[in-house]
């Protein structure tokens, strides 16, 4: 077996930092790694993958958490012929200390290949490569630091949330610990998957939607407001002064009409009715506009990718709710919603599919939710009506 | 045997203790060059961050790398964004020049904030799935090198943010992104039968299709299935259920890109990524295609969109007949929807541009 891999030399030019130089450094201590890195050139040489569909593995007493992967070149690279990925379900907000994150690094060198994503597009961590024996003795190490998988298959997924509150002005309500306490009410969903297919849940701290909550999470969380964006003037001021050119890249640009710049007292009004708490105003002049006081958010359901029935962006269910532990709204909201799911769903349908088959009327009876002119952009235009 | 449904660390035993101090009472950030937020504290209190682009593979030599240099500079503490930046905080203002010179000296680029674009969200590509119909972790690789001042600098209109799945599975946030790069097949299952009765049950195949296409194979001896050619639109959704059924072609497979979706609130509501190429060839290890497509379209919009217009904002405002003029990409037939919610895109109006 040859070592050299020209085609991805390729990728170690240029200047944003390159995986492949990831993967020689863990292939220079893991023979794992270095037969990763011979797969890898082979599907560049044919282009096609040489993964092959993944076999059911995992550890005692969970159904989820372990993707199996086998490579169809076994002769080729004994060392990746089992390339198991663990997902790893990471601290709120990805926040780390470095001892904490030695240790999974200790454990992956001594279990696996030694190498990882962080993250994988799930929010989790992901621990690329390892073999079938070493799964139970990886994860027992793991368990010992602190860390437990997360979801995969039919299961809730890693529930994953934005800084929030941690380091921005803008949240709404406490983002990281919304995604811990569900995570931790919600273990044995995340552990063992029963469902139709897949749930997840996504909550960002405002309507900037930095987790892209409405468009990947079946539950979407969004912080808002009801009150009115708070403006300090003299900062406005400030902006102006400084040449800002408020009216073109503000007022113009407000998706509602609710502002309004007085060139002649130099004062920004804010029609806090009309406002629809985009977050534009707020984005452009942070040090002078601010969300509202009475906070919480807007729960949308549905959000999911093209597969099976085309891709969905979230409906809203709830246009506020205020975000408060313990979270017994929401949670009882979501027991419902998989009671509702777990009784009428076909097998692969997620919930906005389910909703579309049965309409959003029946889900609302179901769930016992009455109908608000928010949950929709305007009334039917048709004539064919159940009463 | 250890212990299950611990669940994962606690998350306040990973605030760096400014960020703990000032929980819930930030008021205001700016953004003091590309890379470099300040935050600022009721409390009076700042942190300054620094956000640096990944590979998102990484070694975990690499890891403790940067796990020396939080040590040294941010009390231990680091996290990562949801698009794999790493960001290093600290409380000190001195410490931001040092800070950036070691993160260039470990090769990590400091950007990624305000109007840039940010690292490209992506799957595993060959790297790690079956299922994949292009690499993920190379093609990213090849348009940030393209893109590469974009990433440090913040001269766009507005930010742009790409995605990369390497398969219609779409595991990374692409149907929303101003810019989003989709592995696809073009060719049908290739059915082993043999295979086929060892590892597949057959219901759940012929349900697996959302068109319908597969049924059970016309000789009642063969405990197999069929595909109607005709029928199928690659989607890979029979492979997922049945390992007998794999798509993958070196020439049948590429990418497709889309373009203009977003998921914030601001201004627009949320948009989808609408598709601008259907598909360009595979062509490792750098795909020269699909950087040379992708450059264009962030040119053409950095020169053409308005002042914090996102793509999709300023497609929607010139109208995409004139985007596909603007651009020089070819309008065709798979343009035009015919999946669940088609007719929705055809025009019902007498008004349009040339
Ligand atoms: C055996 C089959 C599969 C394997 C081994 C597999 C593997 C993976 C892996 C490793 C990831 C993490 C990706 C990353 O880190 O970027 C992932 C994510 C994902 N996969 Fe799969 N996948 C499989 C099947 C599917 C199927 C059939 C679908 C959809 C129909 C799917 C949808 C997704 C999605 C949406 C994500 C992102 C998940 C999230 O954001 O929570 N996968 N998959
Ligand atoms: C000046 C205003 C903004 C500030 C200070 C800001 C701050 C942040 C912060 C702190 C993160 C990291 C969040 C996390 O990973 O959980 C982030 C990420 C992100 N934000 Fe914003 N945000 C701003 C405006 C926006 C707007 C207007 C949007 C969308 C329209 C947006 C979209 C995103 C996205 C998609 C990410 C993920 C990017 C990444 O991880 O690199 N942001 N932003
Ligand atoms: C119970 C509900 C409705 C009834 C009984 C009804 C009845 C009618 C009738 C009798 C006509 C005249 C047809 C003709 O002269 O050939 C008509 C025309 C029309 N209706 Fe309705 N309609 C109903 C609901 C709607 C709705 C909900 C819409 C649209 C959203 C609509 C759109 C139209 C239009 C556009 C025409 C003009 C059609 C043309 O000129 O060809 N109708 N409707
Ligand atoms: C521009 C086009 C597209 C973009 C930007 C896009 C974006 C996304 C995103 C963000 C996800 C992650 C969703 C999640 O976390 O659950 C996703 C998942 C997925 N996408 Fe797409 N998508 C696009 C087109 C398509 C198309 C055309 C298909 C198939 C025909 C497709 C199939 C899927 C599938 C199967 C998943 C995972 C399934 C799921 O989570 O429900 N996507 N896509
Ligand atoms: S979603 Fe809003 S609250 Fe959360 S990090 Fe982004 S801007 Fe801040
Ligand atoms: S938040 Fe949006 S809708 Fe509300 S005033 Fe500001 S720009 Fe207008
Ligand atoms: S997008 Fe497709 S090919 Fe890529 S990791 Fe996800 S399932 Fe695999
Ligand atoms: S690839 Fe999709 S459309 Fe084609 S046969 Fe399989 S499930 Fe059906």
């Amino acid at each position: 077996m040859s070592d050299e891999t020209p085609l991805l030399d390729e990728l170690e030019k240029g200047p944003w930092p390159s995986y492949v130089t990831q993967i020689k450094r863990a292939a220079k201590k893991k023979k794992a790694a270095k037969d990763l890195l011979g797969i890898q050139e082979l599907s560049y040489k044919d282009r096609v993958t040489h993964w092959k569909h993944g076999g059911i593995v995992g550890v005692t007493g969970y159904g989820s958490g372990v993707i199996g992967r086998y490579c169809d070149q076994p002769e080729k690279f004994p060392d990746a012929a089992q390339f198991h990925t663990m997902r790893i379900n990471h601290p709120a907000g990805w926040f780390y200390n470095t001892k904490s994150l030695r240790e999974i690094c200790d454990t992956w060198e001594q279990y696996g290949s030694g190498l990882t994503n962080f993250h994988g597009s799930t929010g989790d961590i992901i621990l690329l490569g390892t073999t079938t024996e070493n799964l139970q003795p990886c994860f027992d190490a793991l368990t010992e630091k602190g860390y437990d998988l997360g979801g995969s298959g039919s299961a809730l997924r890693t529930i994953t949330g934005c800084v929030g509150q941690a380091r921005c002005e803008w949240s709404n309500f406490d983002t990281l610990n919304l995604v811990y306490d569900l995570t931790m009410e919600f273990q044995d969903e995340i552990h063992r998957p029963r469902w139709p297919y897949k749930f997840k849940i996504k909550a960002s701290g405002c309507p900037n939607d930095c987790v892209a909550a409405i468009a990947r999470a079946d539950f979407t969380i969004i912080g808002t407001w009801r009150d009115s964006l708070r403006i300090d003037q003299t900062a406005i001021r400030n902006y102006v002064d400084n040449g800002f050119e408020i009216k073109t890249l503000v007022v113009d640009k407000c998706p509602s009409g609710a502002l309004e710049w007085d060139d002649r007292t130099k004062e920004l009004k804010l029609n806090a009715e009309d406002c629809v708490r985009c977050m534009h105003c707020i984005n452009k002049m942070p040090k002078a506009i601010r969300p509202g006081t009475d906070c919480g958010a807007t729960i949308l359901v549905g959000g999911k990718a093209p597969i099976i029935k085309g891709a969905y962006l979230s409906w809203v269910l709830i246009p506020f709710i205020k975000v408060e532990p313990p979270y017994e709204e929401i949670k009882d909201l979501l027991r419902k919603i998989w009671d509702f799911w777990d009784e009428n769903g076909r097998t692969r349908e997620r919930l906005a599919e389910l909703i579309e088959r049965v309409g959003l009327k029946n889900f609302l009876k179901e769930i016992g939710i009455p109908p608000v002119p928010q949950m929709v952009y305007k009334p039917r235009a048709n004539p064919y009506v159940y009463f | 045997m250890g212990r299950t449904d611990i669940g994962p660390p606690d998350y306040r035993d990973m605030l760096p203790p400014v960020i703990k101090k000032n929980y819930g009472k930030w008021k205001y950030h700016e953004t003091i060059r590309p890379g470099v937020l300040r935050h600022v504290s009721e409390s009076g209190d700042e942190v300054y961050t620094v956000r640096t682009g990944s590979p998102r593979l990484l070694s975990v030599d690499f890891i403790r790398d940067i796990c020396d240099v939080a040590d040294k500079y941010c009390d231990g503490y680091l996290r990562f964004t949801s698009r794999y930046n790493i960001e290093f905080m600290t409380d000190k203002k001195a410490n931001v020049d040092a800070l950036i010179e070691e993160l260039k000296r470990l090769g990590l680029p400091v950007g990624g904030t305000g109007n840039a674009i940010s690292n490209i969200v992506h799957t595993q590509g060959w790297i790690h799935c079956h299922s994949a119909a292009t690499d993920a972790s190379g093609l990213v690789k090849a348009i940030m090198d393209e893109l590469y001042d974009y990433f440090t600098s913040m001269k766009l209109p507005a930010y742009v943010r790409i995605a990369v799945a390497c398969c219609i599975n779409m595991c990374g946030a692409v149907h929303c992104s101003d810019l989003a790069i989709v592995g696809v097949h073009r060719r049908p299952p290739k059915i082993d039968h043999e295979k086929v009765l060892a590892q597949c049950e057959i219901p759940t195949t012929i349900q697996s299709c959302p068109t319908g296409a597969i049924r059970r194979h016309p000789d009642p001896n063969v405990k197999s299935v069929v595909v109607r050619e005709d029928l199928c639109m690659y989607c890979a959704n029979c492979f997922t259920v049945c390992p007998a059924m794999p798509l993958a072609d070196p020439e049948g497979d590429g990418v497709a890109i889309y373009a203009g979706g977003k998921v914030s609130n601001a201004r627009k509501p949320p948009m989808f990524s609408r598709m601008v190429v259907p598909f360009l060839p595979n062509n490792p290890p750098r795909w020269p295609e699909v950087v040379n497509v992708i450059k264009k379209i962030v040119e053409v919009y950095a020169s053409h969109a308005k002042k914090y217009e996102r793509m999709g904002e300023w497609i929607e405002r010139i109208g995409w007949e004139k985007f596909f003029k603007l651009t020089d990409i070819p309008f065709t037939e798979q343009h035009i929807d015919d999946f669940t919610h088609a007719v929705e895109t055809y025009r019902t109006t007498t008004q349009f541009k040339w």
